[in-house]
């Protein structure tokens, strides 16, 4: 599982704060806590923190990669946050994310390549979210055709089929799984398939135990990332506990202890 | 007709091990060996470094064996009593890249000899052949903990293999082995879970991952070879793969189990349509030796020189 650490988000009251007072204490402190959780990647969103998300992205990263080596997600819905974030960057890094709009996949995979990053390329564009599978499906087309187009690996792009909230269209989570198994196939390495789990079950009352549940529910059907929260760690047991039912890999009676590292 | 390209692309491999240690680094070898480093299917280099060439050890017995057949005997007529002695006649006239120096005698059954007598016999190869050393103990417990942490202690430094350790007995020899900085094996019965598993204690004791190597225990040809085989197998794939538990090079015990079967051991007259035991014994060691390379294997143990010489002959056609 390619876990996405998602709690360095100025969305978070703490990492408001830190942004604001630049603080670093709060920042390396989760960056640290969430790398021995197992973070394959930790996801940096400056949220609504600050008027200047520009340096408050730079300062963040800096802060991050003077304190663990752990690689990180640049989360912005901005470009120029992105590219700030990117010029600073020292370890492997990937992108969250790219719309499936063609101009937007043009311009976020040339420089993506340019910084050797990976890319989440969500199944929608300025139109929209798609409502069901088929339209997903040529976003995710699109997105792998572009992907050819620029020569850019495919073994380093996420499609990301955007997952609604279970409170908000509950006929939606269902339809993942489809999708999951059809990205899978769409090329030779396959793009990774990955959904952003907290936001699928927030404002619920059993927030953690429906993350877990999607997140255990789709590891048969080819989901491989999520943006998750990484310190919970029933859920880190249970997405490694799946995996080796999944056969992904070996059993031992240490198993827990080995993938965890 | 465009023939497809069918090669794989691997996002693991094997760890890269060197054993032995020179004088500028510590011990007194004339040459180290480095294996493991693979990222291939063995033998497939057109997928990815095939890493290093897969070495014979030859077996060292610390006291005469008794159940070796006069086939085998023969070769060291002259050197069973002296293991310096024999393990010089291995390197220098056999080609032997490595030697096994196999501590049997220590074992309460076949002589129960003591630690001051298992030092001595070290001692006593180190100084009469420069390549690295594997030691392996006697497979008893208890008197593998009594004797192997000072057998490593006189070989400090030189960067030594030692064995065995399993998921029922480990902490004593991994504690002694990182204190005298020799690489360790791992064992587990024909059995993959438990192989990772002792990977993993041995691991949690902050043993670096890239001074081990597992060891399946091994069927000969006809005796479970086989399982032996899809095993490592397995294991190689799993390395390959990207399981980090798992990538460590592998050794095979060839020899021994070679020489325990009945076609390699049984007198002409009881079995006169099968050929000369001259022929035969080598010929079952070398065969189970050269099929268990294509599942993947870094080190092999082995008896016969004339089984050697075949093996590395085979060994360098195919990495040519």
């Amino acid at each position: 599982m390619i876990s996405i650490a998602e709690r360095i988000n100025g969305m978070f009251k703490d990492v408001r704060e830190a942004i604001k007072n630049k603080d670093p204490k709060v920042i390396r402190e989760l960056a640290i806590k969430q790398t021995e959780a197992g973070a394959s990647y930790l996801d940096v969103n400056v949220g609504t923190a600050t008027a200047d998300p520009v340096s408050a992205m730079k300062w963040l990263i800096e802060v991050i990669q003077d304190t663990v080596k752990t690689p990180i997600a640049i989360d912005s819905q901005k470009f120029d946050v992105v590219k700030a974030g990117l010029s600073v960057i020292k370890n492997d890094v990937l992108i969250n994310s790219a719309k499936g709009d063609p101009e937007e996949l043009d311009k976020y995979m040339t420089v993506a390549k340019e910084y050797n990053a990976s890319l989440i390329c969500l199944t929608m564009d300025k139109c929209g979210i798609p409502q069901d599978v088929e339209k997903r499906m040529e976003f995710a087309m699109r997105i792998v055709e572009k992907a050819v187009e620029h020569d850019f690996e495919l073994s380093k792009i996420f499609i990301d089929p955007v997952l609604f909230p279970i409170n908000v269209d509950q006929k939606q989570p269902a339809l993942m799984f489809d999708i999951f198994n059809q990205i899978k196939m769409i090329s030779d390495p396959p793009p990774h398939r990955n959904v952003g789990l907290s936001n699928f079950s927030q404002g619920t009352k059993e927030k953690k135990l429906l993350a877990r549940t999607f997140l255990i529910m789709g590891i048969p059907y080819g989901l491989d990332a999520a943006v998750m929260d990484v310190l919970d760690k029933d859920l880190m047991d249970a997405a490694i506990t799946a995996e080796v039912i999944m056969n992904q890999y070996l059993y031992s009676d240490s198993y827990l202890t080995a993938c965890r590292k | 007709m465009e023939i497809p390209n069918v090669a794989d692309k691997w996002s693991g491999g094997v760890c890269e091990i060197t054993i032995g240690a020179t004088r500028d680094k510590g011990g007194s070898r004339q040459k180290t060996v480095t294996i493991g480093g693979s990222r291939c299917i063995p033998f497939m280099d057109f997928e990815g470094n095939p890493g290093g060439k897969p070495l014979v050890a030859m077996d060292v017995h610390d006291v005469p064996p008794e159940d070796w057949p006069e086939t085998l005997k023969k070769p060291f007529a002259d050197v069973l009593n002296d293991p310096a002695k024999w393990a010089k006649k291995c390197v220098e006239e056999y080609g032997a890249d490595i030697i096994c120096l196999k501590l049997d005698g220590i074992h309460p059954d076949k002589g129960n000899k003591n630690a001051d007598d298992a030092v001595k016999t070290v001692k006593s190869v180190l100084a009469a052949v420069g390549v690295p050393l594997i030691i392996w103990g006697c497979e008893d417990d208890e008197k593998d903990n009594e004797v192997m942490p000072k057998v490593s202690q006189a070989a400090k430094g030189e960067n030594c293999l030692i064995g065995v350790v399993s998921q029922d007995n480990y902490k004593t020899l991994t504690v002694t082995c990182l204190a005298d900085g020799h690489s360790i094996i791992t064992m587990a019965p024909v059995d993959i879970n438990i192989g990772k598993q002792v990977n993993i204690l041995v691991s949690e004791m902050d043993f670096p991952l890239n001074r081990i190597v597992m060891f399946q225990s091994t069927g000969a040809l006809g005796y479970g070879m086989e399982y032996t085989y899809s095993i490592q197998e397995r294991e190689r794939l799993a390395a390959l793969t990207g399981d980090k538990m798992m990538s460590m090079p592998v050794i095979c015990d060839v020899g021994h189990e070679a020489w325990r079967t009945k076609e390699a051991k049984s007198e002409d007259s009881e079995v006169p349509q099968w050929g000369t035991r001259e022929e035969r014994g080598p010929m079952w060691e070398a065969i189970t030796a050269i099929s268990l390379l294509q599942s993947g294997v870094d080190i092999i143990r082995m008896n016969h020189p004339k089984a050697v010489a075949a093996v590395k002959k085979c060994i360098d056609r195919l990495y040519s």
